[in-house]
């Protein structure tokens, strides 16, 4: 019973790992809590579904869905976060959360409030290994958030251009005096996030079957706690504050009830903000970086 | 006034008061994305205190303040040992422990909500709205709101200044969770109703979001950004589904256009300021008051 309920726990966290990720990338390399980011979760849920029900093939839809997500946010990157680079961190945090109402209720409009029945796109076969069951659609999830986070990882830790990125995080200034074209590879950040999180929304479409134009404020919340629990910039730390977070609240509505979800995840959170600030795996608050 | 015209006005009030409640601490730098629990706290203790221990309205909702201060001034030295970032965070998760604790707290209703007995109307609203009006101005006189100032712009200086950063710093939070919660209180009196659903993140962001809008130079931005956020949607109540979609538009547009909020400090502090900017700039990467100012003359 308990192995099980890990399982589950894990393959919710790795949505949260995914969204988690995506925070971590733009808080750890621009220093920008980017309120977008469950706006561009329920993008990618939202337009996989609408795609689906134009009768496009499933991966076409996906496919259409992360490059919408990365269009806007490529219009975040240019009116909220380039429009107010100096000032305080505080402002664009505004303007992103002006996108995040701008897509919620561009959903709303287009497809109502009510939550819409997504296909079954993953064959409903289970695993099963001595006495566990899991099932597709979490195998997939599993797989998909793993590899993108190793690939990421390596990418940042192994590659030239991983590098570049890592010394825009230390330092703007200096990355720009030493050649780097950080105005190419800002938009590129923005756009390797988008990816994270609308991939995310489709396999949380995937698993609940269903998709809703306020589907991603729950995950993208939880998905903050995530980030901050594992340590912001770290992308490690943000794997395992996913799958933290993701544990703790299955655990929490199999032995406590569903209603005190919020209070174990966010108390674990607050504690562990108050104990070890920097988070389980982040660097000392005196520098937010990566 | 009609019933609408009076509704609206109330609730333009609720969104002022909570946007102080913001502004305080955010005038010394700190980011409080956790509002909606202080508001939570003073609402239901204010209500539990008149509805179980027959105290007056007028002496709940201070209580109910008073709760919330003193939640805040307990949270307030564990979490400000966090900064920037990390704080506004801290916050954010407080928030959502204390409202996800009244939602499972069955004393006051659970998750069915908590019906208060006590009535305030409108009038007794719009008089404590003007009341917390009239002693922020007071307060923006004072030297507490220098030292607010200073902090905001330069902790470090500001410290070698003489001042005493953290105990300013937690004066500043516990204030405006005074105000949150009284803002809390008189909600649950007026609605004679008060729900835990209410008190949620979307509360807290957006009532940043008010005073982020209306700028943090002077002590009007909140009042400015609260109507706007309160009676804009209204105007565009014409638009039908598509209002919010306008809304949205517009808080983009105004933040990308005016990133330093619509209400900047006005032209009676000019004189000061160009004193200020021959002084030698600071290399630090925030602009001070003086740098943004420059920036402004040259219309960006």
């Amino acid at each position: 019973m308990i192995a099980q309920q890990l399982v589950n726990g894990l393959m919710l966290g790795a949505i949260y790992v995914l969204v988690a990720v995506s925070f971590t990338l733009s808080i750890g390399i621009l220093n920008f809590l980017n309120f977008s980011i469950p706006g561009l979760f329920m993008v990618g849920g939202m337009v996989t579904w609408i795609l689906i029900g134009k009768g496009l093939h499933w991966g076409l839809a996906i496919l259409g869905a992360v490059a919408a997500a990365g269009l806007v946010a490529l219009a975040v990157e240019r009116l909220s976060y380039r429009r107010s680079q100096a000032r305080e961190p505080e402002v664009p945090l505004v303007s992103s959360l002006g996108f995040l109402v701008l897509l919620e209720n561009l959903a709303l409009v287009g497809a109502g409030s009510d939550q819409q029945a997504f296909p079954a796109l993953v064959p409903d076969f289970n695993l099963r290994i001595g006495g566990l069951v899991v099932g597709g659609a979490q195998l997939v999830s599993l797989a998909v958030a793993l590899t993108l986070v190793v690939a990421i990882s390596v990418v940042l830790s192994r590659t030239s251009l991983g590098r570049q990125v890592r010394s825009i995080a230390e330092s703007r200034e200096t990355a720009v005096i030493l050649g780097i074209d950080v105005g190419r590879l800002v938009p590129g950040i923005f756009i390797l996030s988008a990816v994270f999180t609308a991939l995310g929304g489709v396999l949380f479409a995937l698993n609940y079957l269903q998709v809703s134009p306020f589907m991603g404020e729950g995950v993208g919340f939880k998905g903050v706690a995530a980030m901050i629990l594992g340590g912001m910039g770290s992308i490690w730390g943000a794997v395992a504050g996913g799958l933290l977070i993701g544990l703790t609240e299955v655990l929490s509505i199999t032995y406590l009830g569903a209603d005190v979800v919020n209070v174990t995840v966010y108390g674990l959170l607050l504690a562990v903000m108050v104990l070890r600030p920097q988070g389980l795996f982040g660097r000392p608050p005196a520098r937010e970086k990566l | 006034m009609t019933g609408y015209q009076s509704g609206l006005l109330v609730i333009l009030c609720f969104n002022v008061i909570a946007a102080y409640a913001v502004y305080l601490p955010m005038a010394a730098g700190q980011l409080n994305l956790g509002v909606a629990g202080f508001m939570a706290t003073g609402a239901y203790a204010a209500a539990y205190l008149t509805n179980e221990a027959g105290w007056s309205i007028g002496a709940a909702v201070p209580a109910g303040g008073a709760c919330a201060g003193l939640l805040a001034l307990l949270v307030a030295v564990p979490i400000l040992r966090t900064q920037g970032i990390y704080l506004a965070l801290a916050t954010f998760a407080l928030g959502q422990v204390i409202a996800a604790i009244f939602l499972n707290l069955d004393v006051v209703g659970g998750a069915a909500g908590y019906p208060v007995s006590a009535y305030a109307g409108p009038g007794a609203v719009f008089a404590a709205t003007a009341a917390i009006l009239a002693a922020m101005l007071l307060l923006s006189r004072t030297r507490f709101a220098l030292y607010l100032t200073a902090i905001k712009s330069d902790p470090v200086v500001t410290d070698l200044m003489g001042v005493n950063v953290r105990a300013v710093q937690v004066g500043a939070l516990t204030l405006g969770a005074v105000i949150g919660g009284l803002g809390g209180g008189l909600y649950g009196h007026h609605f004679s109703f008060v729900e835990a659903q209410h008190f949620n993140v979307a509360l807290s962001i957006f009532t940043v979001l008010y005073v982020l809008l209306g700028g943090v130079q002077t002590v009007w931005g909140p009042l400015v950004g609260g109507a706007f956020f309160t009676l804009l949607p209204e105007v565009l109540r014409a638009g039908g589904g598509w209002r919010y979609v306008l809304f949205a538009l517009l808080i983009i547009g105004v933040m990308a256009l005016r990133p330093q909020g619509l209400v900047t400090a006005g032209a009676h502090w000019r004189p000061r300021r160009r004193a200020a900017s021959r002084a030698p700039s600071r290399t630090s990467g925030h602009p001070g008051p003086e740098t943004r100012l420059s920036t402004e003359v040259s219309g960006s």
